[in-house]
């Protein structure tokens, strides 16, 4: 001990070696210490902390002190900043993974009841998920050749937007890839598991597929170019023959079992175009035959599905914005203005998604049967008061309470005029039609649009610069639009869009589904306008969240700025109803799944396809399963495993079970079938659309 | 500002009183300083706060905080540096080296684009072993979060965390050949499988972005992947891999037009693409049911490139005792490293246990016997000499034979036809100097109870003192007695493997036991399927020595340890021996004979192993190394996997793809003496 001592001492005597100094006096206040040498000890260090006093005093009026000034300061906090985040960094990776462990997934549960890998599963990606990458391109994408232009770390486009958005855009004329640039989809799982780093798409579902023994060979991502027509992937990348090939092999590959289709979003009318495709003779579809479908397919599952369509597609291209941006840009004008593309962010945006034709096939469908008209729609009397909702247990007797509040509020309040699905200021949207000034849609149409002769407009060019003044007031004056006459708005307004788009999609209802020409693939993604395939043993179900407010109608007015800064219209964030009503910030909000109204998602296997209709001639049977939104409880949990929102729902833990069940053989009533929680079927019976065969 | 006054008056005392010491110098100074401090202190007190608590707390800025300070300089240089990385054009390096070495010639993609050259058949690419991607469905619990991550291929990051459960996860069943119970670790899809192997270090990329320039992209392009460790028909059982090929390549032909398929296999991928294409025409059971026109009908060409038609010494080495030139170079100069670095002592062993598990290996094993790679005293590439190597660039079909037999007579030439041999004496001495005692009835002595061993178990253990004398008794071996050692020190291994490959070569190849899908792979024992307008090409770097005959020696450590190890001490100049290894021309992995012999001499014309007379093309492609350290990896690279970056080779496949033949092509294209050798080779055709 005392030789230990006296090596202290010299060390601490030595006025030289700092360090050892600091190295001892932490090991000095480590509580090892003999008790009986803490007094000399403490002498010591006394004398020694003095010593060095005196010296550093001596020392620091020399250089020294002034050295350690901000640069300094500055480098050493980073330097200290670095250490801690890498000790922090380093703890975290050394971790078991096992701590922060959240509560069991379904695969795993459901492994040890035995199930599983059964039918392969095909999984197909909706609209915006999908990767993108770049296969050819101008000079100045230089270096970046098959690398991630869409979805990923998105680094790229903070870059050079510009360029980005020019690669990412189609040609206007022909809806394809404009010459010189190509991009393609990422195959593979790849493709569309995460949209960005730690935002899940698919990634959870894939995961828990593969706990009950699915790999490669029996899980299939059907990658496809989101932004083209759906007839235009099998043109240019015979996206459709490819999915079509796959799933041959995998019924052969894996003993004959039929496949579960996963569609999700856009991906669900995609999947419907396919069906259609591929038993249509070859010119235009697949050749696969009448029987295709029952061969191969065992139940089609649709996640948060938009049969016939969503409101947020017509605002998107109207005015380029949503809900979310309508918001950004009533707290700080001018930000999305001028900033991040050098001015005119939002008119980029716009002109390169309308040259996106998939959008259009999201416009809504069905007209005024489905939507509703100028006084009436089928979400008539829904209470908005989403907060009370939604931690009532979905249960039926719960179910009948609501109706019967929805019914109470109903008498009470005057309903929302979902049916008017843009309407310029709120008075428009609340008065009784007969109020209002009725101007002819199709009139517009003839007004000869005399070029706005603006060359100051700088290059973002979007279909408005080329629409007279008098067209944009006329728009405006005519104060309500309902789905049927939205068509002829979005044709006055995006002439080229809808003249390219429209002869790949179609939004009416058919009246007779033998006529010919229903035979065109524009009509294959229609729900209301073909038939399902004859397959009566296949499975559709209606997979999706409710309990969220979604978007389904908008108060727009005219934009302030005059001339070239372009879109001439705004969502009028200003208008907002009393508490408990649905308008707020210039949208009206029905139930749904944040995305896509439950109209939308549910009416086809709720109504449309239940049972055998005109629609669905052999019975194939449809299930609705809704989940019902939960926040999740902590910040722990992420992004919550009872969610219900459009993307978050992939991890809702009870939709996994439900899809792994089917993957692993179980039926519809295996499930138990319906699982409802929303007013769907009401809603459905007030739609008057025809759907037994010779019904009137 | 008050560096600046500071410095002021010093200057000034400096030029008033040169003569003065630095005594009042410094004094002046501190007053100066105190000046300083003084007005500072009227004009802000904030600042002179700071200054306060500096003063108090001299002591802080010790060692701890030096650190700190030189953490945060390099993190600020760094990111300083790494911003301007990122903000610098992406086309400034190619600048650079412009300005350097002159103007590149353009990348062959562009070149061939401007000479107007299109996309036409679609393209399938066979990566080769090792190169492919590998990635993890279900493990065990130390693997957890590894899900759908890369295991093999990629940065390797796990290898380093956790390396005890990579080797674990990444071995195979002893017994089945297929996955242990509980793990699924299955083949990446798509072109990333194996378009770099690792981050920069590019296999099929290269070639890709040339493709892509001339128009290819994902539906004319298609990688098969397949889990390389697996024997070929495994592949098929487990994944159902040859099912995907048959139905991709069907699909694209069908999708463009009835433009047949354009098959760029590469290493192993050549010999996989054999058995594919005698697995889809047999029937349905045990074969793809393609029927016996499916090859003809869909496939254009064979493009291999670097192929290992009769298989590789390099895979003796690999097996037998876990090291190849590298690892024994490794080994001698740092003895110990590879013995207890990484995975807790015997590293080797790991490797040698989780290699062994993998049937692939086997694959490559030399076939053809010592009619092909020579007996105990002749091989067919007799004579070569390594100082000759640099006779390159020689447009002649065949290399001037006067000189070449000019050099024979002069040099000693190595046998290597022995490929093991224990000691340099016995590697040189003619056969009848050698005094062999036959290995193979000697008894296998039980190992002493092994529980020092840890859990690493190689099947060396099994072989005791005994069998490993006897394998060193017997001297030397060549590439027949060698199936017969390997037999004897892997038994379990060669049993599985013998169920999947043959090495030997067919007297009658109508004979219904070549039915048998174990024989699929050998080229020797199977028949090119019919189709007389095929082509194939046999595409490989030369230039460089290749590994092809060993010296052994026992290893000296204990019986922990794997007992035979090569002789890194033998050199020779003159018989291209160094460091153990009998060198000769090839592509760093495949030596020529392996390469070439079938498409110069197995295949040519109609032979009984080619009834069709399917026209068979040889390009060399002579390995020169990269100018500078620019450029890379080369633009003229011979080596096994650089050579998917020459331009040359790039630039016949590109034509090929777009619709040329072999004729068009310049028909054969060599530099080594593949075809003396060939000729040397004595086999019924």
């Amino acid at each position: 001990m005392a030789s230990i001592l006296r090596f202290r001492k010299l060390c601490y005597v030595e006025p030289a070696v700092k360090c050892s100094s600091v190295g001892f006096e932490s090991f000095d206040q480590s509580p090892k210490i003999d008790q009986k040498l803490d007094k000399k000890e403490e002498e010591v260090i006394s004398a020694n902390n003095f010593a060095l006093e005196i010296n550093k005093k001596r020392k620091q009026p020399r250089r020294q002190p002034k050295e350690w000034r901000r640069l300094d300061s500055c480098c050493w906090m980073i330097g200290y900043l670095c250490s801690t985040w890498w000790l922090l960094l380093f703890l975290c990776h050394s971790l078991p993974v096992t701590l922060l462990q959240v509560p069991e997934s379904p695969g795993f549960r459901l492994k040890r009841e035995g199930l599983a890998a059964l039918h392969p599963v095909v999984l197909v990606p909706g609209i915006v998920t999908g990767g993108l990458e770049l296969w050819e391109g101008q000079p100045c994408a230089d270096g970046l050749f098959r690398k991630r232009l869409w979805v990923g770390s998105f680094t790229e486009i903070f870059k050079r937007p510009l360029c980005c958005l020019e690669h990412l855009s189609l040609h206007s004329e022909t809806g394809l890839d404009p010459p010189g640039i190509r991009v393609r989809a990422v195959p593979g799982l790849v493709a569309a598991d995460y949209f960005a780093p730690e935002y899940f798409v698919w990634a959870v579902l894939i995961e828990n597929l593969a706990k009950i023994g699915y790999e490669g060979k029996n899980l299939h991502m059907a990658a496809y170019d989101w932004r083209l027509s759906f007839q235009n992937t099998e043109i240019r990348d015979h996206a459709l023959s490819r999915l079509k090939s796959k799933i041959e092999l995998m019924y052969l590959t894996n003993g004959y079992k039929k496949v579960v289709v996963v569609p999700h979003s856009m991906g669900v009318i995609y999947f419907l175009h396919f069906l259609k495709w591929v038993e249509t003779p070859p010119p235009m579809g697949g050749g696969g035959g009448p029987g295709w479908c029952a061969k191969h397919i065992k139940a089609i599952m649709n996640i948060g599905p938009a049969f016939l369509g969503v409101p947020k597609a017509v605002s998107n291209i109207f005015s380029a914005e949503g809900k979310d941006i309508a918001y950004i840009r009533a707290m700080a004008p001018g930000v999305l203005d001028s900033k991040i593309l050098g001015h005119q962010t939002l008119e980029h945006v716009m002109r390169v998604s309308r040259t996106w034709d998939s959008i259009v096939s999201l416009v809504p469908k069905g007209g005024e049967t489905i939507w509703g008209n100028m006084d009436w729609s089928p979400e008539e009397g829904h209470a908005c008061d989403f907060s009370r909702k939604r931690h009532s247990q979905p249960s039926p007797i719960d179910n009948n309470v609501n109706n019967s509040d929805v019914k109470r509020g109903f008498q009470v309040k005057d309903p929302v005029k979902y049916g008017r699905i843009i309407s310029f200021g709120r008075a428009a949207s609340q008065l009784h039609s007969s109020q209002l000034p009725t101007v002819d849609s199709k009139e517009f149409l003839q007004t000869s649009a005399s070029p706005n002769l603006n060359f100051s407009c700088g290059e973002a060019w979007t279909e408005y610069d080329e629409m007279s003044r008098e067209g944009i007031q006329k728009v405006a004056a005519n104060k309500a639009y309902t789905t049927q006459t939205l068509l002829d708005l979005l044709r006055f307004v995006a002439p080229k869009m809808m003249q390219r788009a429209e002869a790949h999609f179609s939004h009416g209802i058919a009246d007779d589904l033998d006529d010919p020409k229903y035979n065109h693939y524009k009509y294959w993604s229609n729900p209301l306008e073909m038939k399902l395939p004859d397959a009566p043993d296949m499975e559709i179900y209606c997979l999706y969240g409710v309990g969220i407010p979604t978007e389904r109608s908008y108060v727009y007015k005219l934009s302030p700025t005059s001339g070239c800064k372009s879109i001439p219209y705004l969502i009028d964030s200003s208008v907002n109803g009393e508490d408990g009503s649905c308008l707020k910030g210039g949208v009206y909000f029905a139930d749904g799944d944040e995305s896509v109204p439950v109209l939308s998602a549910g009416f086809m296997c709720a109504k449309g396809w239940r049972g055998r209709t005109r629609f669905n001639p052999s019975g194939i049977a449809t299930y609705i399963r809704e989940y019902r939104h939960k926040p999740p409880s902590s910040l722990l949990e992420g992004r919550g495993i009872e969610s219900g929102a459009h993307v978050d729902i992939m991890g809702n833990v009870a939709l996994i079970e439900d899809i792994l069940r089917i993957a692993a053989g179980a039926t519809g009533k295996e499930i138990r079938g319906d699982r409802i929680s929303s007013d769907i079927l009401r809603m459905s019976e007030r739609i008057n659309l025809k759907i037994k065969q010779g019904q009137k | 500002m008050s560096a600046i006054r500071r410095r002021k008056p010093i200057n000034e005392s400096d030029k008033t009183s040169e003569a003065s010491d630095s005594k009042p110098q410094k004094e002046k100074e501190e007053e100066q300083h105190g000046d300083d401090d003084g007005s500072d202190k009227d004009k802000k007190k904030i600042p002179s706060k700071i200054k306060k608590k500096h003063e108090k707390k001299p002591p802080k800025w010790s060692c701890l905080d030096s650190c700190c300070w030189f953490i945060g300089c390099i993190c600020v240089t760094w990111w300083l540096l790494l911003f301007l990385y990122n903000a610098m054009p992406a086309s400034f390096p190619q600048y650079v080296t412009e300005a350097i070495t002159g103007p590149l010639p353009d990348p062959p993609g562009v070149k061939l684009k401007k000479e107007g050259l299109k996309a036409k058949h679609p393209v399938v690419f066979v990566p080769g072993i090792v190169t492919g991607g590998l990635e993890l469905w279900e493990g065990r619990k130390c693997a957890e979060g590894l899900f759908r991550k890369r295991f093999w291929g990629g940065t390797f990051g796990e290898v380093y965390k956790r390396p005890l459960c990579w080797v674990e996860h990444m071995s195979l069943d002893n017994e089945t050949g297929l996955d242990p119970c509980g793990i699924r670790v299955r083949p990446v899809s798509g072109l990333v499988a194996a378009d770099y192997f690792a981050p920069g270090y590019f296999v099929w990329a290269v070639l890709i972005a040339n493709l892509a320039r001339i128009g290819y992209e994902e539906k004319t392009m298609y990688m098969a992947a397949y889990d390389w460790r697996l024997s070929f028909q495994n592949t098929e059982v487990r994944d159902q891999t040859l099912s995907r090929i048959k139905s991709n390549i069907e699909l694209m032909v069908a999708t463009n037009g009835g433009k047949k398929a354009v098959v760029i296999p590469h290493s192993m991928g050549v010999l996989y693409f054999l058995h594919f294409m005698k697995w889809v025409e047999a029937p349905a059971p045990m074969g793809g049911g393609g029927g016996p026109y499916w090859c003809s009908k869909h496939i254009k060409a064979v493009v291999s490139i670097g192929g290992p038609f009769l298989g590789v010494p390099k895979a003796i080495a690999g097996l037998f005792s876990a090291e190849a030139k590298d690892i024994a170079v490794v080994r001698a100069i740092a003895p110990g490293i590879l013995d207890n670095d990484i995975f807790q002592l015997q590293t080797l062993q790991h490797v040698m246990r989780m290699s062994r598990s993998w049937d692939s290996t086997m694959s490559m094993i030399p076939r053809g016997g010592d009619t092909i790679w020579g007996g105990l005293d002749w091989s067919p590439e007799e004579g070569y000499s390594c100082a000759k190597k640099r006779e390159t660039k020689n447009e002649t079909q065949i290399a001037e034979e006067a000189g070449f037999e000019s050099a024979v007579s002069q040099t000693r030439s190595a046998k290597y036809g022995k490929i093991i041999s224990f000691g340099k004496d016995v590697a040189e001495a003619p056969s009848s100097d050698i005094e062999r005692i036959d290995f193979r009835d000697a008894v296998k002595g039980r190992s002493a109870a092994n529980t020092t061993c840890r859990d690493v178990w190689t099947e060396y253990h099994d072989m005791g003192f005994g069998g490993i004398n006897a394998v060193a008794e017997y001297k030397t071996f060549t590439a027949e007695s060698i199936v017969d050692l390997l037999h004897f020190v892997a038994p379990k291994m060669m049993a599985r493997g013998t169920a999947h490959f043959s090495y030997g070569i067919a007297d009658n190849l109508d004979d219904p036991k070549y039915k048998h899908y174990k024989y699929w792979s050998n080229p020797l024992e199977t028949k090119l399927p019919n189709a007389p307008e095929m082509e194939i090409f046999s595409l490989y770097g030369v230039g460089l020595p290749t590994e092809r005959a060993y010296i052994y020696k026992l290893s000296p450590a204990a019986e922990c340890y794997i007992p035979f190890q090569i002789d890194t001490s033998a050199d020779d100049e003159e018989t291209c021996l160094k460091d153990g290894v009998y060198s000769v021309d090839g592509d760093e992995t495949v030596p020529v004979l392996s390469a070439g012999f079938m498409c110069a001499k197995g295949w040519r014309g109609k032979t009984r192993f080619n009834p069709s007379g399917i026209r068979t093309y040889i390009r060399e492609y002579s390995h020169s190394p990269p100018a500078n350290l620019l450029e890379g990896r080369g633009t003229l690279s011979g080596a096994h996997v650089d050579i998917m970056g020459n331009f040359a080779l790039i630039e016949d496949v590109i034509r090929i793809a777009a619709g040329a033949s072999g004729e068009e092509l310049g028909g054969d294209q060599v530099y080594s003496n593949v075809f003396n050798w060939s000729e040397k080779i004595d086999l019924q055709l």
